[in-house]
């Protein structure tokens, strides 16, 4: 797997999130904000994110890793991104 | 699989099918035939035979029973999907008891506006109890105005069933079997009421409009609270005989390839998917979940329950072509509660019929004129002939049927309506044994296609969205000013379906405090409605357009904010 730095990720998935899933550029997006239970987008989005991941970074979540409780937010979906 | 079974529900054999407690699952013959296959992500399939199902069924009658449930009591059931609401589902009925599916509450959902809700429906229709799973059922009880039983109370009363439990109630074929909540603002959605007779008649001919046959096998992850999952994805196959693969709506949307892994592992043949679910999956299934995947075998994807989109379907066909997906296997329906469920289908085998009309004839005329060469068009999908013993016909303000492709508002009639509204006297919905459907559109050679909506409705991914309701969330968010707030569905090519906006006055020009007041829109949105909101804009005064009574034009705003958002090509 190729080196992935961790702010890059966190970056680059935060940009992804208030683009793509917020639909709101401007959205100040903190770290532990839980973006599906705090209702800034619904459970499509876990989805959606699998797809981004491994095109962006070529990593392949599995199904069970796909919850509610393990993705809801930047800091956790950074960490799975960077386990590979 | 067909040898030595009894026949199926067809108009045919109607007359050997009295109410829903002679369905298949319920007959002594092939007890060892798998009833449902239960699939999760996280656990292995649960296999559960006819002979399982009838025990479980029994035992799950009795332990209602024992909690003091009576013939006629309205029993509702707001639980995970999951077997045991299923088994509480049959058992109800098998108790002579009327079962409705319900939304369960969410961690997302505020419980004291869901149980507001829950209480109105409690007081309105005389709820006789309340079954949910464990996690929510001591903070459903803290205000309920009616006993709340959890999942493990109620199996731990199914235990030591014996011969004084047997069930000898034979319902009559005109007792209502159950509801299915549905369309109504929050706090006044009505229990559509359907006789056994309605959904033995609708289960018979909408079998006969499919071809369903012993060989078929019926695949579902939709939600049992909605009529296309209750009926479709789950009476029919089990009245039928015909083995049911089902998942629950919150695994599905997160794990969209697991539907495509069921059809190919257990030889699916046919599912019901809302018009958003094509996007969903042709957009976020990942290579890797296709690897040995094969579609070859199934017979029909029908689109049903939102606004078809010719484009979804095209995007869902180049996604799939190489797995087996081909045109053929696309049908559609168009359907409501009111109905049992469909009202049409088109027929198995051959694409949707596409019109393409001139859309300036549609938009200012209502007429769906064949479309000259050169002039703007608009294609739009079939919804098939009416099933047999449904009537369909598109009527004018005043209730006059209108002509082949002039567009008004659907009524239909037939042999699977409601009995009527439950416990709701003062709703009539039959005007001259006809109900006014509330859909615009109109017919060409015999077959339906829709239009939109008679009143504002947003349709989002396949749910009935009132913006009144969001709009009453939004006006109590602080710093917006009240009343000055306008909620509406625009038209999304990625996601197939309709997107909700919110436009919002406020005085503030503060930027951290506008960034405040966005974020708690779309917080108390999800909160208290289970909707997630797509857009957020702030506006200040004069943003809005008003009519002359000073009320708040949706259609106009929505039409300004198209224009704002997209102004290369203007409104839609």
């Amino acid at each position: 797997m190729p080196n992935l730095d961790e702010s890059v990720v966190r970056e680059k998935i935060r940009v992804y999130i208030t683009h793509e899933l917020i639909r709101d550029p401007d959205y100040d997006l903190s770290d532990d904000e839980g973006v599906i239970t705090g209702g800034l987008m619904d459970s499509f989005a876990l989805a959606d994110f699998a797809v981004f991941v491994e095109q962006e970074f070529g990593v392949y979540i599995p199904d069970p890793d796909l919850t509610v409780d393990k993705m809801d937010t930047l800091n956790q979906m950074a960490a799975r991104v960077l386990r590979g | 699989m067909a040898a030595g079974a009894s026949p199926m529900l067809t108009p045919e054999t109607r007359s050997t099918f009295a109410t829903l407690l002679d369905a298949a699952v319920l007959r002594r013959d092939r007890r060892d035939a798998p009833a449902i296959i239960f699939l999760s992500t996280d656990a292995e399939p649960m296999v559960v035979s006819r002979g399982d199902f009838q025990i479980r069924v029994r035992a799950y009658a009795a332990g209602l029973k024992r909690l003091g449930v009576a013939a006629g009591d309205l029993i509702i059931i707001a639980h995970t999907q999951n077997l045991e609401s299923i088994y509480a589902f049959w058992g109800t009925m098998l108790a002579g008891a009327i079962p409705s599916m319900f939304p369960t509450l969410t961690e997302k959902l505020d419980p004291q506006v869901y149980m507001r809700n829950m209480n109105e429906l409690v007081m309105r229709s005389g709820v006789r109890l309340i079954f949910t799973s464990d996690e929510f059922a001591p903070v459903m009880a803290e205000t309920a105005d009616c006993p709340v039983v959890g999942s493990s109370e109620l199996s731990g009363l199914t235990h030591d069933v014996g011969a004084q439990d047997l069930f000898l109630h034979r319902p009559h074929p005109e007792a209502i079997a159950f509801l299915q909540h549905s369309s109504g603002t929050t706090g006044l959605q009505k229990g559509v009421a359907l006789s056994h007779r309605a959904v033995l008649n609708q289960l018979a001919s909408y079998a006969r409009a499919i071809e369903l046959t012993p060989d078929d096998v019926i695949v579902s992850w939709l939600p049992l609270y909605h009529d296309m999952g209750l009926i479709a994805g789950f009476m029919q196959p089990l009245v039928q005989g015909v083995p049911l693969i089902l998942m629950s709506p919150f695994d599905w949307v997160r794990h969209p390839a697991m539907l495509f892994r069921a059809i190919a592992d257990y030889g699916g043949t046919l599912t019901w998917l809302p018009n958003f679910a094509y996007n969903h999956l042709a957009r976020r299934i990942r290579s890797r979940d296709l690897a040995g995947v094969r579609l070859d075998g199934m017979r029909m994807f029908i689109n049903c329950s939102e606004p078809v989109r010719h484009d979804s379907h095209r995007l869902f066909l180049e996604r799939f072509g190489s797995v087996g997906v081909r045109w053929e296997m696309l049908g559609v329906s168009y359907a409501m509660a009111e109905n049992t469920f469909a009202v049409t289908q088109t027929r198995p085998g051959r694409p949707p019929r596409l019109d393409v009309v001139d859309r300036r004839a549609l938009e200012t005329l209502g007429r769906a004129q064949p479309a000259d060469s050169g002039v703007p068009t608009t294609t739009l999908t079939s919804c098939g002939p009416a099933i047999s013993q449904t009537e369909v016909k598109a009527v004018d303000e005043l209730g006059r049927s209108l002509p082949e492709r002039q567009v008004g508002e659907i009524a239909i009639r037939s042999n699977c309506m409601l009995t009527g509204y439950y416990k709701r006297p003062d709703l009539h919905p039959f005007i001259d044994s006809w109900y006014l459907t509330g859909d615009m559109g109109y017919i060409a050679e015999g077959e339906v296609y829709i239009v939109g909506r008679k009143k504002d409705l947003i349709i989002h991914a396949g749910k009935n969205v009132y913006p009144q309701d969001i709009e009453a969330i939004v006006n109590q968010v602080s710093g917006v000013h009240p009343g000055r707030a306008v909620v509406f569905g625009v038209p999304d090519e990625r996601e197939g379906t309709e997107l909700i906006v919110v436009v919002a006055e406020v005085d503030v020009d503060d930027p951290a405090a506008r960034k405040r007041i966005a974020r708690d829109i779309r917080q108390m949105v999800a909160r208290k409605s289970a909707v997630t909101v797509s857009y957020v804009k702030l506006v200040g005064p004069k943003w809005l357009i008003k009519t002359s009574s000073g009320k708040i034009a949706r259609a106009a705003n929505r039409e300004k904010w198209l224009a704002e958002q997209y102004p290369a090509t203007g409104a839609d």
